[in-house]
């Protein structure tokens, strides 16, 4: 990023400086204001598609998301809370890395690994074991898949300074060939594994769903407290910051990167699990659908703290599941959905992009300087 | 100061109004519970999809005509999403009968099943609905073996065409075939498109390419291409995407399509193509439900039934005289003169079989536990809806196999 241009001869015609004088209730005025626009946007636009008027459009949205929730049915609430907890836990599983400038951009695959190890446990060992073991072998297996996964490429930066970001994007490649190849191995010819019936999270109050919900509320914590209160949460922000530092101060940089990276792909691989599990009791190479991706976005605009990244993700996935509903009943292709949900997120990166930085332009700075 | 106060009036205005269009939005659907039926469909894509827009067609097509509701959820992947969209489908929308259109959401379709018994539950191309024991669960599927086998007369007589205008000498005449995955439903599918031709030109020889999925335009036309290079001089293809259809019309080989006309994009090489239409069936199963009865645990679909139709036959590509060689071999199809399966039309490593055991329930091991052959024809999707064809025949080569 272009944080300062140097002056030459001329100076050009604007500039770009980081500022950090703007009080923090005023930089959240400017994110509540955003966000309000963004869905005043959301709103007009749906309703220039779709004809409809601007309150039918929000009330589709509110229908697509949390269903007839004002009627006292909780059903569709749950599944939104599902939804965002599967973002969140990925995000989670990022934000440690991101802080310490290690680009992991291969949740995708980390969590699906994970996600292999669940349903490999579920299959190979579902009849075997005890229930209560059952599920201790796959949150065993499924953790430590995800962490091998996302272990790798830390060991090649740590020992070799590989190239980070390509290595995590082409283990997501190999993670979706692996699955393709036990999705075959297990589907036989149908190309389908049909749902396993051992190993399932149990169903708490006739809700499928709660047990992912708790799990991640508990991961929630845990990394808030980890990340601004362990000796290890401030190694890894040293780290982050300049490693030349750290190693000054007596960090060892190549132990921090490792060890961030097999808490990281721990988390994913919990995902992987939170979704075979807990979720889908089958496996197929679409299991994470791409969020592991959305969920780099949502670290960043949660600005690592996760507690942020609960309001973002429910954001997302409430815009997410509301457009597509809007999309759904006006018949409009599923794209429109994407696009509208692309477009707030860029929204909201502006956002804070005008929160850190200032645009200077030449005029403006002569006046300054006379 | 003054900036903060502007600042902070222009959310409250933006709020308020969010809000006020918010809260009278809120009321507004609650006046639907009159008693009209209402289908929800859910999609494994959208309209971009050939596989999905066939169905989507039909299923707007059907509900206008009987003049029932249509809701829809698209992108519903094969997993847990597809019990929640059926869930979100009835609770939300009030749906009285759901149709889900892709292979593997047949298992969550039979949870949601469960857990609404006042619902029905349709579902193509499934195998499990006559071994679930779920009431309210069906499968429905089409003889679409009888349009493949129709397609492939018009290629057989392209083919013959090609023989008697000097381009290629009879034991050249070999087709190619772009296959997605091999398993029952692509075999059963070129097997008979194979014996269509076979029935015009005796000496035609086949090639198959499998791309491993059904929707991949680049694999689909490296396909084909490698197909062509290999000497194949007509190809068809079972996948979604245009990739064989136009990599046809740029080598210009003549192209038997699937799922709907390809003529607007190759006007000089399609022939003919043979697809599935879902209308019948929705109307049958609305039909059912209007009048309390049970709808058929496995529905098959045929020419009769209007289920299997071909497309207009382009008669720039296609051979003279191809429209009533058609209509002729129909009409023995539903005479019951020609069995497009009949064991005296093909062999098996040379020799007529007598007796196959298809894999018609599902089980993890695929095991074999149906007699299909009886008086000397393999009875495609008599069993079940969906097909079980999976026999490799002499005079078909497989270049390669995907099981995906």
């Amino acid at each position: 990023m272009a944080k300062l241009t140097e002056t030459k001869h001329r100076e050009p015609l604007f500039h770009v400086v980081k500022r950090d004088d703007m009080p923090e209730w005023k930089a959240w005025l400017i994110r509540v204001i955003t966000i309000l626009v963004g869905f005043l946007f959301v709103g007009i636009l749906s309703m220039a598609v779709t004809q409809k008027s601007l309150g039918d459009t929000y009330s589709i949205m509110f229908t697509g998301v949390f269903g007839r929730l004002l009627e006292g049915s909780t059903t569709m609430l749950w599944k939104y809370l599902q939804e965002i907890v599967i973002l969140l836990c990925l995000a989670l599983a990022l934000t440690p890395a991101f802080k310490m400038k290690f680009w992991n951009c291969g949740a995708e695959g980390q969590a699906l690994m994970g996600g292999l190890a669940s349903i490999f446990c579920m299959i190979q060992f579902g009849e075997k074991l005890p229930y209560i073991t059952l599920i201790i072998v796959i949150a065993i297996t499924s953790i430590l898949a995800g962490a091998i996964w996302g272990v790798i490429p830390a060991i090649f930066k740590a020992l070799f300074n590989t190239n980070e970001t390509l290595f995590t994007l082409m283990m997501n490649y190999i993670a979706t060939q692996i699955i393709a190849y036990y999705v075959y191995i297990e589907g036989g010819g149908s190309n389908v594994i049909n749902p396993v019936p051992f190993g399932n999270f149990p169903v708490v109050g006739n809700n499928d769903y709660f047990v992912n919900i708790a799990i991640v509320a508990v991961i929630t914590v845990f990394m808030f407290i980890y990340l601004k209160y362990s000796k290890q949460g401030y190694e890894i922000s040293v780290v982050g910051e300049s490693q030349n530092t750290a190693r000054y101060i007596g960090i060892n940089v190549k132990k921090v990167i490792i060890r961030t990276m097999l808490i990281s792909g721990a988390l994913c691989g919990v995902t992987g699990m939170l979704l075979v599990a807990g979720k889908d009791h089958t496996i197929n190479t679409n299991l994470v659908g791409g969020q592991g991706f959305t969920a780099i976005l949502m670290s960043w605009l949660g600005q690592f703290n996760p507690f942020i990244m609960v309001l973002m993700t429910a954001i997302v996935v409430f815009l997410r599941l509301g457009v597509a509903k809007v999309a759904d009943t006006s018949l409009l292709n599923s794209s429109f959905s994407e696009i509208i949900v692309g477009i707030v997120i860029l929204m909201l990166v502006a956002c804070e992009f005008f929160i850190h930085y200032s645009i200077k332009f030449r005029h403006n700075k002569k006046e300054v300087k006379a | 100061m003054k900036k903060l106060a502007k600042v902070l009036a222009l959310c409250l205005a933006i709020s308020m109004i969010a809000l006020c269009f918010g809260a009278c939005g809120g009321t507004k659907d609650q006046d639907d519970n009159k008693p009209e039926l209402k289908v929800g469909f859910i999609f494994l894509h959208d309209e971009q999809s050939t596989y999905d827009k066939n169905f989507m067609d039909a299923a707007k097509a059907a509900c206008e005509e009987m003049g029932v509701e249509y809701a829809q959820k698209t992108q519903i992947p094969e997993s847990k999403d597809c019990y929640d969209a059926a869930v979100e489908l009835i609770e939300v929308d009030g749906c009285d009968i759901i149709f889900a259109d892709s292979f593997g959401h047949e298992a969550f379709l039979i949870d949601a099943a469960k857990k609404y018994p006042d619902v029905q539950f349709c579902h193509a191309t499934g195998t499990q609905a006559h071994t679930a024991g779920v009431a309210n669960f069906h499968n429905a599927f089409a003889s679409i073996y009888q349009g493949r086998y129709l397609a492939g007369v018009a290629a057989g007589l392209k083919l013959n065409e090609m023989i008697d205008a000097g381009k290629i000498t009879a034991d050249k005449a070999k087709m190619g075939y772009v296959g997605a995955f091999t398993f029952a439903e692509v075999m059963s599918g070129y097997t008979s498109f194979y014996l269509g031709a076979k029935s015009v030109c005796p000496t035609v020889t086949m090639d198959v390419k499998f791309t491993g999925s059904w929707y991949d335009e680049q694999k689909e036309k490296e396909a084909a291409q490698a197909l062509i290079a290999g000497g194949c001089v007509l190809i068809s293809q079972h996948a979604d995407s245009m990739g064989a259809p136009t990599a046809c019309e740029t080598a210009g080989v003549p192209n038997v399509s699937y799922n709907g006309s390809t003529v607007a994009a190759c006007p000089n090489t399609f022939i003919v193509s043979s697809r599935i239409d879902w209308t019948p069936y929705f109307k049958y199963m609305i039909e059912c439900v209007q009048n309390d009865k049970a709808i058929d645990t496995d529905w098959t679909g045929t020419i009769e039934t209007g289920s299997v139709v071909l497309t207009d036959i382009n008669e720039k590509a296609a051979a003279a005289g191809t429209k009533e060689k058609i209509d002729e071999v129909k009409a023995k199809l539903l005479d019951g003169s020609i069995n497009v399966f009949d064991t005296a039309n093909f062999t098996v490593k040379g020799e007529k079989i007598t007796t196959y055991l298809a894999d018609v329930n599902t089980d993890k091991n695929l095991e074999k536990d149906t007699e299909a052959i009886e008086n000397g024809v393999f009875y495609e999707s008599k069993h079940r809806s969906a097909p079980y064809f999976d026999v490799e025949i002499d005079g078909i080569t497989l270049l390669d196999r995907n099981y995906g």
